[in-house]
Order: C-alpha cells, then sequence, then structure tokens
C-alpha cells in the first residue's frame, strides 16, 4: 500500500472552451491535510469537483488509492470513501438537519448509522438540537457543520472541504478547523482543504499548494508558505489577517 | 390629507388614480373617438362611454392588485390568514383529516346517489393521478407537463390488448401499468440532463408525440375514432349482466348501480395503493433520494447518489400509477379516443399537484376536490365557469403561495417528533 491516497497528474479540465485548470500535479498523502489556497477563479473548486468527477479532466489522470478513476461515474468514486463538503454546503433545504445527515449515509447503505450519528453529534452538538429543523433555516456557520457531518457520515477516507470558512465568524471557523484537526489526529483522516483563508488554511495543513489560474504555482509544507514572503504578500496582507 | 396618503391604503388609492389617469389619456384617444365610414366621408363618433368602462376598471383592478398582491405585508391576504387556523393545528388537523376523509370515501357508496358516486370516481381518478405525478412533480422535482401520456399509454394498452388478444381487464392492468412505466424511462433516458424549464417543455413535447400518433396511426388505434366496445371489468370473474352474473351469484336482485359502486371501490383501492406505496417510498432510500435531488442534484451526485437511476425511476413509477389509472379510466368509459388525453389533462394534474402543496399527499386530495369538484359545481355558469375557477386558483395561490397543504412531514424521527412546517420558512411568500 503506497503512502499516496490521492495524486492527479496533469490535470485539464474545461468549461466549453475556457480552460479551468491547466495542468495539475498534486499529491495528498494518507493521513495528512493538504490545502490548496487561491483567490477568486484559480481553479480551486474546479479542482474539487474534478476529482469526483462532477466536472471531468478533459486530460491527465486522477489516482486515488492506485487506481485511476478519472472516468469513473460520480457515484462510484464516492463509493471509494471519498466525501466532501462541496462549496456553498448545499444542504437539502427543505430537509431535515436529521435527514441531511442521513443522505450522507446513503453511499454506504447506512451501516453504522446510529453509531456515526452519535459521532457527529458529539463533534457538533449544535446539530443534535437542531436535528429536526430544516436545513435551510440553519445559521451559515450550522449548515457548514452540517455539510461536513453529512460528508462523515459516509465514513470517508478522504475529506474535502471546500472554503468551510466561508462568511462565518472567526470563532466559528476556528471551531471548524479544531474539528478538522481533532478528526485528522485522532481519526487519521485524510483531509483535502480547500481555501481562501490562507492564514488559517496554512496553520492547520501538513502541507499547500498556491493556486493562480489554473495552475499551481507553489507548494511546501504549511508553515512553510505561511513564512514565505510571495504568499504574504499575495494572500495574507503583510501578514496581517 | 397628507395622513391618509401616507397609509396603505391612501398609497393604493393613489397611485390606482395615476393608473386611471393614464388610461384616460391613452383610452380617449385610442379607444374614444373612433372613426366611421358614412356617406359622405368618414365621421367620428365618441365612444365614451366605453373609455368610462376601462377607466373604471383598471381603477379597481389596480386598486385590488395593489391592496391584494403586490404589498408585502397585504391586509387581505393577511385577514384571510388570520382566519384560518395556525400551520401547527393544521397540521393536527391533517392527521384527522386524512382517515376521516378516507372514512368519507368508503361509506360513500351507502348513502350517495349515482351522480355523487359518478363524481367520486371521477375526482378519485384525480387523485390517482395527482399522487402518480406527485412522486415525479413534488418528491423528485422533475416538472413533467406530459403526463397524460402515460395515462393514455395505459388506457390504450388496455383497450388494445382486450381487442387484439381478448385479454380481461385484471390481466391488462399489471400490463398497462408496465407499459406505461416503460414509457416513462424512454421520457426519462433523454430528459436526465433537463431541468426546469426544458424539462417541461420536453415532457410537453412527449405528451402531444403520443397523442398525435394515437390519433394519426389509424389502423393500430382507430385514430379520431377512438376505441369503443372495451370491456367492462368483472368481479372476480363475475360480469355485472342482468343475468348470470354478480347480481345473480349474490342473490340481489340487478341493479345498475352494483358496477358503478364496484369501480368507486376498485378506483378507492388503486388510489389507496398509489399513496400506501409513495409513504413507503418516502421512507426508504429512493424516496430520500428523491427528495434530495429535488433540492440539489449537484450534493446528490456528490454525496454518491446514482441520479440517472434516481430519475428513472421516478419516471417509471409516476408512469406506472398513471398507467393504472388509464386502464381504469378505459374499462369505465368503456369508449377511449386522443380527445381525453390533451394537455389540459395534464395541466389540470399538474394544477392539482401544485395546488395541493408538492409532494404533500392530502393536499393532492384537497386540491382534487376543490378543482375536480369546483368544476362541476360551476357546470352551471358555462362560460364563466373557467373565469370563476381561474379565480378560485389564483385565490388559493395568494393565500396560500406553497399550496394548501405546505408543511412537509420528515421521512425520519429520532427522539422527538415535530413536523417542521412551512411557515418557518419565509422565503417565497408574501
Ligand atoms: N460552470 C462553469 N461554467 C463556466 N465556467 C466556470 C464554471 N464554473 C467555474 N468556471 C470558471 O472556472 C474558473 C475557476 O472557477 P472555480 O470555481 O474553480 O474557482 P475557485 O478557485 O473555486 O474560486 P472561488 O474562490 O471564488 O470559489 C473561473 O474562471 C470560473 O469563472
Ligand atoms: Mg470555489
Amino acid at each position: 500500500m503506497s503512502d499516496i491516497l490521492l495524486s492527479l497528474k496533469g490535470v485539464k479540465t474545461y468549461y466549453g472552451k475556457i480552460v479551468a485548470l491547466r495542468g495539475i500535479d498534486l499529491d495528498v498523502h494518507r493521513g495528512e491535510i493538504v490545502t490548496v489556497i487561491g483567490a477568486n477563479g484559480a481553479g480551486k473548486s474546479t479542482t474539487m469537483m474534478t476529482i469526483c468527477g462532477v466536472t471531468r479532466a478533459r486530460e491527465g489522470q486522477i489516482i486515488y488509492d492506485g487506481e485511476n478513476i478519472t472516468t469513473l461515474p460520480t457515484h462510484q468514486i464516492v463509493k471509494k470513501a471519498i466525501a466532501q463538503s462541496p462549496e456553498g454546503r448545499r444542504i437539502f433545504g427543505r430537509m431535515t438537519v436529521l435527514e441531511n445527515l442521513q443522505m450522507g449515509a446513503a453511499v454506504i447503505d447506512y451501516a453504522h448509522f446510529e453509531e456515526d450519528l452519535r459521532m457527529v453529534y458529539d463533534l457538533f452538538p449544535i446539530l443534535e438540537k437542531r436535528q429536526s429543523q430544516r436545513g435551510g433555516t440553519l445559521s451559515g456557520g450550522e449548515q457548514q457543520m452540517l455539510a461536513i457531518g453529512r460528508a462523515l457520515m459516509a465514513r470517508p477516507k478522504l475529506l474535502m472541504l471546500d472554503e468551510p470558512s466561508l462568511g462565518l465568524a472567526p470563532l466559528v471557523v476556528k471551531q471548524i478547523f479544531e474539528v478538522v484537526k481533532e478528526l485528522n489526529e485522532k481519526q487519521g483522516l485524510t483531509v483535502f482543504l480547500v481555501e481562501q483563508n490562507a492564514y488559517h488554511a496554512l496553520r492547520l495543513a501538513h502541507r499547500g499548494y498556491v493556486m493562480i489560474n489554473g495552475q499551481i504555482t507553489m507548494s511546501g509544507g504549511g508553515k512553510e508558505l505561511l513564512s514565505n514572503p510571495e504568499v504574504q504578500a499575495a494572500y495574507l496582507e503583510g501578514g496581517r489577517h | 390629507m397628507s395622513d391618509f396618503l401616507q397609509t396603505r391604503v391612501g398609497a393604493a388609492l393613489k397611485d390606482a388614480a395615476l393608473a386611471a389617469v393614464i388610461t384616460l389619456l391613452l383610452a380617449s384617444i385610442m379607444v374614444g373617438l373612433r372613426t366611421k365610414t358614412e356617406q359622405g366621408g368618414l365621421v367620428i363618433v365618441g365612444q365614451w362611454g366605453l373609455v368610462a368602462w376601462m377607466v373604471g376598471v383598471v381603477f379597481v383592478g389596480r386598486l385590488a392588485m395593489s391592496l391584494l398582491i403586490w404589498r408585502g405585508n397585504n391586509p387581505v391576504a393577511n385577514a384571510m390568514n388570520a382566519m384560518l387556523p395556525k400551520q401547527d393545528t393544521v397540521s393536527k388537523i391533517g392527521k384527522l383529516v386524512g382517515p376521516l376523509l378516507l372514512l368519507f370515501a368508503v361509506t360513500l357508496p351507502f348513502y350517495g346517489n349515482r351522480y355523487v358516486i359518478d363524481m367520486g370516481i371521477l375526482v378519485l381518478t384525480y387523485i390517482m393521478l395527482g399522487w402518480g405525478l406527485n412522486i415525479v412533480v413534488g418528491l423528485a422535482g422533475l416538472l413533467d407537463l406530459g403526463y397524460v401520456a402515460f395515462y393514455a399509454v395505459g388506457a390504450y394498452s388496455y383497450a388494445l390488448f382486450a381487442q387484439y388478444f381478448d385479454l380481461s381487464f385484471w390481466v391488462c392492468l399489471p400490463l398497462a401499468g408496465i407499459l406505461a412505466a416503460f414509457w416513462g424511462m424512454i421520457l426519462g433516458f433523454p430528459v436526465l440532463r433537463l431541468r426546469g424549464d426544458y424539462l417541461a417543455i420536453v415532457t410537453l413535447a412527449f405528451g402531444e408525440i403520443i397523442r398525435v400518433v394515437l390519433l394519426n396511426w389509424y389502423e393500430f388505434t382507430g385514430g379520431p375514432d377512438g376505441i369503443s366496445r372495451i370491456p367492462r371489468p368483472s368481479f372476480f370473474g363475475l360480469e355485472f349482466t342482468r343475468k348470470n352474473g354478480f347480481a345473480d351469484f349474490f342473490g340481489l336482485d340487478y341493479s345498475s348501480m352494483h358496477r358503478i359502486i364496484f369501480l368507486f371501490y376498485l378506483i378507492l383501492i388503486l388510489a389507496l395503493i398509489t399513496n400506501f406505496v409513495t409513504m413507503r417510498l418516502r421512507k426508504l432510500p429512493i424516496g430520500r433520494a428523491w427528495e434530495a435531488l429535488r433540492e440539489d442534484e449537484i450534493a446528490c451526485r456528490s454525496l454518491g447518489i446514482n441520479t440517472t437511476n434516481t430519475k428513472l425511476t421516478a419516471f417509471a413509477l409516476g408512469a406506472m400509477f398513471g398507467g393504472f389509472a388509464g386502464a381504469f379510466f378505459a374499462t369505465r368509459q368503456g369508449f377511449i379516443s386522443p380527445e381525453s388525453f390533451t394537455f389540459m389533462e395534464s395541466a389540470i394534474i399538474l394544477a392539482i399537484v401544485v395546488l395541493g402543496g408538492l409532494g404533500s399527499q392530502l393536499g393532492v386530495v384537497i386540491a382534487s376536490l376543490v378543482m375536480i369538484g369546483g368544476f362541476e359545481v360551476f357546470r352551471d355558469l358555462e362560460d364563466l365557469r373557467m373565469l370563476v375557477f381561474g379565480l378560485l386558483m389564483v385565490g388559493i395561490m395568494i393565500w396560500k403561495p406553497r399550496g394548501i397543504v405546505s408543511s412537509r412531514a420528515p421521512s425520519v424521527f429520532l427522539k422527538e417528533k415535530k413536523s417542521v412546517s412551512g411557515d418557518l420558512v419565509a422565503e417565497g411568500e408574501g
């Protein structure tokens, strides 16, 4: 068993004629938190969507757990224990919190449902209080927790998060990132994190990639990137955040 | 005076007066003065009465619109709402309404006369169709404007099987369902990638194609002449005939009512099966997947739901129940022609589902009663019927923008049991 869980090799993705990814190479090792940071429109979300096949790579390969998953149908990719909290959370607004969580477990046929539900409720106690409330009526932070919880219900090996900090108060961001860290440390969960909030993301991640205009321009350890003057200038407003 | 103008009614009056003035100006020129050819050339005649009418209508109409519809906190709709029980109580009453309606339906043949029972059959047919379409539109969120196609497939399946192969109703009923489901899949495949308006247009076309084929395939379907003398259903092999039939077997006096009552219970059972299956499926993974699909397709895919299968099963199941209803329709009428399967039917069924509150089973029942019952009640009004009927629909939509029953019962409960009311979500209302 190789150490690398996910690797993208020269992945190019287009929306019609518009190129969104111009050949992405990146690796995610088992047990690692890897982050991709970049400005609006850099192609971060596209990278995530391409990995799980919602948008398709036109060139290049996506290798997951030693298997080429580039052309598999989305539902089969997800079956391989890749779960995600997509951009904009995409909560099922008219369904209750509990039903949302249940949808997360659908892919593993609700095996260990009660147990996993307990685990998610322990991570995010607010979800238990809100379990019969409609997803659409939750606050932004609660929705983000629900999106992550829903992803965890699938017992993923690889958890992908798209901008979990978007629009949330600093305290909530901290709470969510703490949970991600805990999951990674205690359960050895591999996390692929896409963020604009470079400061938090790089502090949390073991390694990071910087994406500009559909290309990876820099990579390195989280702390290393954090202290890189270029990164600081572009994403951390000269070190402040 | 200025105080008065600042109130909402005042503002609405001012706005209506302005609209009336504009109408007056425009209408005076365009309608008020009319040239007429007479001996000796053109003369101008005034039509001031008509202008006055137009101004009046615009004034009243505009006033009504701004008081009733356009404003966020509209007093009249609110007043109407205040007269009604709150959503919470509605869902409590709702628990009673269902069984009461069922009791009413089951006992109807004991005290209803022939006309009432016929009406009951009609309403139940639409309830069944509404429930079938509810799977597709209400649960899976796939806007289908061609649902009548499956009703037609079911009806023609039975009629043709009976005509060419002499098969009985009970053999044809499942066949009709299967064939309709098959056509549901055929429709499903090409529209898998479509949503919303585009899906609606293609399904609309599909409905029309089926009707046009039925109309033009003269040798096979009889074209516009339709198919007549479709066999009536038997009661476990007993025909409803004067001699040696149902009445003789049970030692009853022959009555033509027996068949009517039998048909009534038949459609009641078919409809209840539709309801039962839907309610069960809602609690199963497939039902939840439909609802999730309605909410967000991308989220579904990223959760590993096979959206292709999910959509196809929704189309197929919805179509199947349409097919059953169609077979019933054929055997009840004894005669079918493409006339019965026009777009109007699809529209009525869809209206039932939408008015009832997308996804609500009880809503479909109430909406069917209101709509089909309404059609009958206003029958005497002739031309005004559609108008009254339209007003009724507009009224319901003002008063309940999310349909009559807008609360959605969650499909799972763990500890506490609590209905999640539509009132909790303000979007789309007012
Ligand atoms: N469905 C689409 N059709 C056409 N172009 C798209 C589509 N989705 C994204 N794009 C384009 O692809 C590029 C990358 O978009 P992407 O959403 O991946 O950016 P991002 O890095 O996630 O940005 P953000 O931080 O704002 O979320 C953008 O230029 C965007 O306009
Ligand atoms: Mg993005």
